[in-house]
């Protein structure tokens, strides 16, 4: 792999950028694999390179149905923040930020990850509670947030409405200094480069049709477009499809798949500092390097496996959007898309073994997998690598929806998030 | 946006009527205290989530206010039939075959 530098970019100006070799190979899938990974996002490609890296298993395939990053790591609105109320999610997230702080470092390609902070703005006296009940906890975590009044939320964020007499008055908010965005593309772009310079393979357009289990139920591979490849472990990490994928294993998952909506402005010149979202409203925002403002909120009501979502959605978002930032009002989009999430019924993800012997399952991210991309890749890795969780993700399983042992953030946000 | 028929109004109408209430047919134990932890995950919380038709409940929240069912293709969006609440559920051979 060359390395990027001052000196090879340099170097490569003089030949005005036509002599940069590709980034990682076009792979043909071998006959056998230790580790199949099924999608290739940020999460199944950082898994991969964990994989490489710190187990030393580097005879890994990354298989994807579309094309590498093309799905809900190419379709987010790229918000890492770490600010969640319950333990288990707490230690998890602030493991992946911790991770984000070096991953431009660690895999010699800049992630663009900008510290920018996230406001979440409180509206009404139980946002207030709310946030801060949130903010306390966090802290008790180890993860920064604090309180703004509104004020102060105003100075952090100027493009803010706070007047008393708006429709969703802001009466204060909760900041996480350490939360901003990443570039996603970069994301999958530099794990799948470092992974493919420690000897995974990448293939891409090749649908994953079915697990195969031998007599004694173990796995033994994928059948796929392109043949059967036999695997020793079978690695899940397909966001909205992946029920469809666990099925053929017989393995059916607390997961419901529902598409998610985002829309970006016409680039503008920088005017908007942070990443705000609004809970109550139900809305977020920030602006990207390229300029344009991008735009979110929550799932449309019904499951789809469209990447579409309805317009009604998107019109209740931007009413909140111009609310709270009546800035925006004449502002024109430039494009929406959505993506499939895949929602369990408790808002956190699974991150586990399964039932079937050799079979691993991160999924259940529903609206907010990018922020986990880096910490969840590691901890995925280290239990396909040692068939056993790591104590991070150890809470994260599939049996709590049996035991009742859940870990509620929807219950704690009363939103997707 | 999704035009849906209710099937009590008797009239197809935009999706912002209606909200959407899940995976139908879900039937609840007769007997809860008799279940076990599997067959209470089951009912909670385990879900077909099929690519492709899907039966689900809506509500006319904004109409009639009554539940009743849908079968919908969740690779289109496309809804194959409404039917009322306590209807039984249609067979998706015969669904499928209007389409062509």
């Amino acid at each position: 792999m060359a390395r990027f530098n001052a000196l090879s970019l340099l170097k490569h100006s003089l030949t005005g950028h036509k002599n940069w070799p590709e980034q990682w190979p076009e792979a043909q899938p071998r006959a056998e694999y230790d580790v199949v990974i099924v999608g290739a996002g940020g999460h199944g490609l950082g898994a991969a390179y964990y994989l490489a890296k710190q187990h030393g298993i580097t005879n890994v395939a990354v298989i994807d149905k579309g094309w590498l990053g093309g799905g809900n790591t190419g379709r987010n609105t790229t918000i890492i923040r770490s600010n969640y109320l319950y333990d288990e999610s707490a230690r998890l997230y602030d493991h992946s930020v911790d991770l984000w702080e070096d991953l431009s470092q660690e895999l010699n390609y800049n992630v663009m990850y900008s510290k920018r902070g996230v406001l979440m703005l409180a509206h009404t006296v139980h946002d207030v509670q709310s946030f801060k009940r949130h903010i306390h906890s966090n802290r008790l975590n180890g993860v920064d947030n604090r309180w703004l009044t509104a004020g102060e939320c105003k100075e952090y964020c100027p493009p803010l409405n706070i007047s008393p007499k708006a429709r969703y008055p802001v009466v204060g908010g909760a900041l996480q200094e350490r939360a901003g965005t990443a570039r996603h593309d970069a994301v999958a772009w530099g794990y799948a480069r470092a992974a493919a310079a420690r000897g995974v393979d990448i293939i891409q357009n090749c649908p994953v049709t079915a697990i195969r289990r031998g007599p004694d139920g173990r796995v033994t591979g994928v059948d796929t477009a392109k043949g059967f490849i036999r695997a020793k472990k079978v690695a899940v990490s397909a966001a909205g499809h992946t029920s469809v994928v666990m099925e053929t294993a017989g393995v059916r998952l607390p997961l419901e798949s529902f598409p998610l909506q985002a829309l970006v402005s016409e680039p503008v010149k920088p005017i908007f500092p942070c990443v705000a979202m609004s809970n109550a409203v139900h809305a977020y925002i920030s602006q990207s390097d390229k300029g344009e403002l991008v735009i979110g909120s929550g799932t449309d009501q019904y499951t789809s496996y469209s990447q579409r979502g309805g317009l009604p959605l998107i019109e209740h978002t931007i009413a909140a959007i111009t609310e709270i930032f009546p800035i925006f009002s004449r502002m024109r989009m430039l494009r929406k898309w959505g993506g499939i999430v895949d929602v369990t019924p408790d808002r956190s993800p699974i991150i586990a073994k399964t039932p079937v012997p050799g079979l691993y399952v991160n999924c259940g991210w529903g609206t907010g997998g990018f922020k986990a991309t880096p910490g969840s890749a590691h901890v995925f890795a280290w239990t396909i690598a040692r068939d056993e969780p790591h104590p991070i993700n150890a809470p994260f399983t599939i049996e709590r929806f049996r035991t009742g042992r859940l870990i509620d953030e929807a219950a704690a946000a009363a939103v997707a998030h | 946006m999704l035009l849906i028929h209710c099937p009590y109004c008797d009239e197809t109408l935009p999706e912002v009527e209606f909200t959407y209430a899940g995976q139908a047919h879900v039937v609840r134990a007769a007997d809860p205290a008799s279940q076990s932890d599997e067959e209470w995950e089951n009912f909670l919380y385990i879900r077909s989530n099929p690519k492709g038709p899907h039966y689900e409940r809506w509500r006319h929240l904004h109409g009639c206010g009554r539940f009743f069912n849908a079968v919908r293709d969740t690779i289109s969006d496309r809804f194959l039939t409404t039917y009322k609440a306590g209807a039984p559920r249609p067979e998706l051979s015969s669904l499928l075959g209007d389409r062509t």
